[in-house]
C-alpha cells in the first residue's frame, strides 16, 4: 500500500513537471532541476516513516519477549499453580499470587463502582444540562485532574484520605454497612477501601471524557426526536443519548476499569500491602503492580525475580485484553461520526 | 419509549418534571463532588509545598535524616536529564509513525492495525514498561542506569505523540498537499514543509502532553534510573529524579521529609501544569487561526 501511494505520487509529481509550459514555472523549473526528481529522497523518507510506524510493533514484540523470556523460571516451577496458591514466600521461594490477584480485582472493580456513576452524571451535565461558558471550564479541571501524577495522589492520599477514613468515615461506614461484613474494625486507615476511593478519583477523568465523546457522537436529531416527542430533558438523555452510546459508554467504562488494573503508586501507598484475601474492605491488601514496585529492585535470586516478572506479564496480559476491548467498542460507536457531530 | 408516547396525564407530567429535576440535581452534585478532590489536591499541595520551598530546595542536595535544609536540586536536574533522554528517543519515532498514518496509510490495514496497537500500548501500565527497560538494559549491565529510565519513558510516549500527530495532519486540507504536489514538489518535501508545517502547533501540543504524562511517572523508575541521593549526571549510573525523590520522602516515617515532599510534589505539579495550560492556549491560538 504505501508503495503503491508513493508511485502514485511520483506519477502525480512527473506529470506536474510535463505540463505544458505556462510563463511561471520558470521557477518551478529550476527548483526540480536543482532537487533531481526526488525520487531517492521520497523513498527514503517513506522507508523511515514506515521504520517510525513500525516501532510500534517492535515495542510490543520487545514487550512480550522480555517478560515471556524472563518469566520462565517460575512458569516451569510452578506452572498454574502460581495463580492459585496464596502462598508468597520468598524465603523459601515457593510464589503464589492469588492473593495479588484478588487485591488487584477487588480494589479495581470497587473503584468502578464509586466513579462510573458520578463519571456518566458529570459527562451527561457538561455535554446536555451545563452553559456553554461553564463547559470549557469543567473540561479543563477534569483534564487537570488527569493530569495529576500518580505519585502526587499517592502523597495526598497518605497524609489527607488515610486519616480521613480512618478517622471520619470509617465508623460512618462500620455503623451503616458493618453487618455485611465488608467494613469491620479494625480499621487502620490503609486498606482496599481507600485504596478504591484514590482510584476512583484517578479513573475519574478517563470514563468521564472518553464517555462524553461518545454521548457527542450522537447525532443531534436524536435528541431533537425525542424533544419534539415531548420528552422531558432526561427522558431525552435517556432515550436518545445513553441509548445510543451505551456500547461506547461501556468501553469507557473498561478503559478506566484498565488503567485502575495496572495503577501502581498511589495503590502502593495506601493500600497497606499485605498479601491478605479477606472480605473486610477495611484490611491491607497487596496489588499485582504493588508487589513489583516493592519488591522488584530487591529481589534476590533468579526465582523471585522471574515470579515478579511472571507477575508482569499477567499483568500486561490483562490490560492487553481489557484494552483491546474497550477500544473495539469506543471505536464501534465513534467511527467516523465524532468529525460530523461535534 | 412505548409508555412515554402516552397522553400525558396531570400526574404523569408532574412525575416527570420532578424525575427530570431530581437528574440535574444529581448530575450537578456528582459535578462538585467529583472537582472536590482536585480543589482539595492543589489547596492542600500550596499550602503544605509553599511554606517549603526556599532557595536551598533548588539548588542543595538531599541531607542525610535529622539534618535540617537540603534540597532536590539533584532530582530536578535527573529528571530533567532522564525526559531529555525519553524525548529524544519517543518523539521522533512517534512523529514518524503518525505521519506514516496520516500520509501513506489512512485507509490501509496496516494503519489500522499500527493505529490500534497505538492504543492498546497506551493502556499498558507504566510498571510494566520498568520491567521491559530493566531486563534489556540492567539485567544485562548488571547496574541500575538513567539511560533505561528514559528509555522505559520513551516506549511510553511513543504511542501518545504517534496519536496525535496522526490527527493533527488529518485536519490539514488534502487542497494544500495537492497544491504543494502539484508545484512538483516531492512528497517528502510537502510532507515536511507543508503538512508537518500546518499541523505544527497542534504536534507541538502533543508532545507536551506525552511530555506531561511520563514527568510524573514513578513506577518506571522504581528499577531502572533507581533514584541517587548525590549529584550523578552519569546516564549510565543511578540518576535521582523528582518522582522517584518523592517517593522516597512520602513513604518515610520523618516529618522534615515529609515536607520536602510536598515542596517537592508542588514543584512537580507546577511544571506540569505550567506545561499543559501553555498546550491549551497554544491550543486554542491554532484553532482561532484554523478557523479563519
Amino acid at each position: 500500500m504505501p508503495l503503491a501511494a508513493l508511485a502514485q505520487n511520483e506519477a502525480r509529481t512527473a506529470e506536474a513537471a510535463e505540463a505544458p509550459v505556462v510563463p511561471d514555472t520558470t521557477g518551478v523549473r529550476a527548483f526540480l532541476m536543482s532537487r533531481g526528481s526526488g525520487s531517492v529522497a521520497d523513498s527514503v523518507f517513506g522507508v523511515l516513516m514506515l521504520v517510525g510506524a513500525l516501532s510500534l510493533f517492535v515495542i510490543v514484540a520487545l514487550i512480550v519477549w522480555m517478560l515471556v523470556h524472563n518469566s520462565q523460571l517460575s512458569i516451569h516451577a510452578f506452572g498454574m499453580r502460581f495463580f492459585r496458591s496464596t502462598n508468597w514466600d520468598p524465603v523459601n521461594g515457593d510464589f503464589g499470587a492469588l492473593p495479588f490477584i484478588y487485591g488487584t480485582i477487588v480494589s479495581s472493580l470497587l473503584a468502578l463502582v464509586i466513579a462510573v456513576p458520578l463519571s456518566l452524571a458529570v459527562a451527561i451535565f457538561v455535554l446536555e444540562i451545563c452553559p456553554i461558558p461553564l463547559r470549557g471550564a469543567i473540561s479543563f479541571l477534569t483534564e487537570l485532574l488527569a493530569a495529576i501524577p500518580s505519585i502526587v495522589y499517592g502523597l495526598w492520599a497518605v497524609f489527607v484520605l488515610v486519616p480521613l477514613v480512618r478517622d471520619k468515615f470509617g465508623p460512618i461506614l462500620e455503623k451503616l454497612l458493618g453487618w455485611t461484613g465488608l467494613f469491620v474494625e479494625p480499621n487502620f486507615g490503609v486498606g482496599v477501601f481507600t485504596a478504591a476511593l484514590i482510584l476512583a478519583v484517578m479513573i475519574f477523568p478517563v470514563i468521564s471524557s472518553i464517555s462524553r465523546d461518545v454521548m457527542r457522537a450522537v447525532p443531534n436529531h436524536q435528541r431533537e426526536a425525542a424533544l419534539a416527542l415531548g420528552s422531558t430533558r432526561w427522558e431525552m438523555i435517556r432515550m436518545g443519548v445513553l441509548r445510543n452510546a451505551r456500547i461506547g459508554i461501556i468501553g469507557a467504562i473498561i478503559l478506566g476499569l484498565g488503567r485502575a488494573l495496572g495503577e501502581t503508586m498511589a495503590v502502593t501507598m495506601v493500600i497497606g500491602n499485605h498479601p491478605d484475601i479477606s472480605k473486610n474492605l477495611f484490611n491491607p491488601a497487596y496489588t499485582l503492580s504493588s508487589v513489583i514496585a516493592n519488591e522488584f529492585s530487591e529481589a534476590t535470586g533468579d526465582l523471585y525475580l522471574s515470579a515478579l516478572i511472571e507477575i508482569g506479564l499477567a499483568l500486561f496480559l490483562v490490560t492487553i485484553v481489557v484494552n483491546a476491548v474497550a477500544r473495539l467498542l469506543v471505536w464501534v460507536v465513534t467511527r467516523g461520526n465524532t468529525a460530523k457531530a461535534v | 419509549m412505548g409508555s412515554s408516547l402516552n397522553a400525558p396525564s396531570r400526574f404523569r407530567n408532574g412525575a416527570r418534571t420532578l424525575t427530570d429535576r431530581l437528574v440535574t440535581g444529581i448530575a450537578v452534585f456528582s459535578t462538585i463532588l467529583v472537582l472536590l478532590p482536585l480543589v482539595a489536591i492543589l489547596g492542600y499541595l500550596i499550602y503544605k509545598g509553599a511554606s517549603s520551598l526556599n532557595l536551598a530546595f533548588f539548588t542543595k542536595v538531599p541531607v542525610p535524616v535529622g539534618q535540617s535544609g537540603g534540597g532536590m536540586a539533584n532530582s530536578i536536574v535527573g529528571s530533567g536529564i532522564i525526559l531529555l533522554v525519553a524525548s529524544v528517543i519517543g518523539i521522533p519515532l512517534g512523529i514518524a509513525a503518525g505521519v506514516y498514518l496520516a500520509e501513506y496509510g489512512p485507509g490501509s490495514w496496516l494503519g489500522h492495525v499500527i493505529r490500534f496497537t497505538a492504543d492498546v500500548l497506551n493502556g499498558v501500565p507504566s510498571i510494566v514498561m520498568g520491567i521491559v527497560a530493566y531486563s534489556l538494559i540492567v539485567s544485562k549491565q548488571h547496574h541500575f542506569s538513567a539511560l533505561a529510565g528514559g528509555i522505559a519513558l520513551a516506549i511510553m510516549m511513543v504511542p501518545t505523540v504517534t496519536r496525535t500527530t496522526e490527527e493533527m495532519l488529518a485536519t490539514v486540507p488534502t487542497a494544500l498537499r495537492e497544491a504543494a504536489l502539484g508545484l512538483g514538489i516531492p512528497q517528502w518535501r510537502t510532507i515536511v514543509s507543508v503538512s508537518l508545517r500546518a499541523a505544527s502547533p497542534g504536534i507541538i501540543t502533543g508532545c507536551m502532553l506525552a511530555f506531561a504524562r511520563v514527568a510524573g511517572e514513578t513506577a518506571p523508575l522504581l528499577f531502572t534510573a533507581f533514584g541517587n541521593q548525590f549529584w550523578s549526571l552519569n546516564l549510565n549510573q543511578p540518576m535521582a529524579a523528582l518522582p522517584l525523590q518523592l517517593y522516597t520522602y512520602a513513604v518515610s516515617p520523618y516529618d522534615e521529609w515529609h515536607r520536602l515532599a510536598w515542596a517537592g510534589a508542588l514543584v512537580l505539579i507546577l511544571l506540569i501544569m505550567i506545561s499543559v495550560t501553555l498546550v491549551r492556549l497554544f491550543a486554542a491560538r491554532n484553532s482561532l487561526a484554523g478557523g479563519r
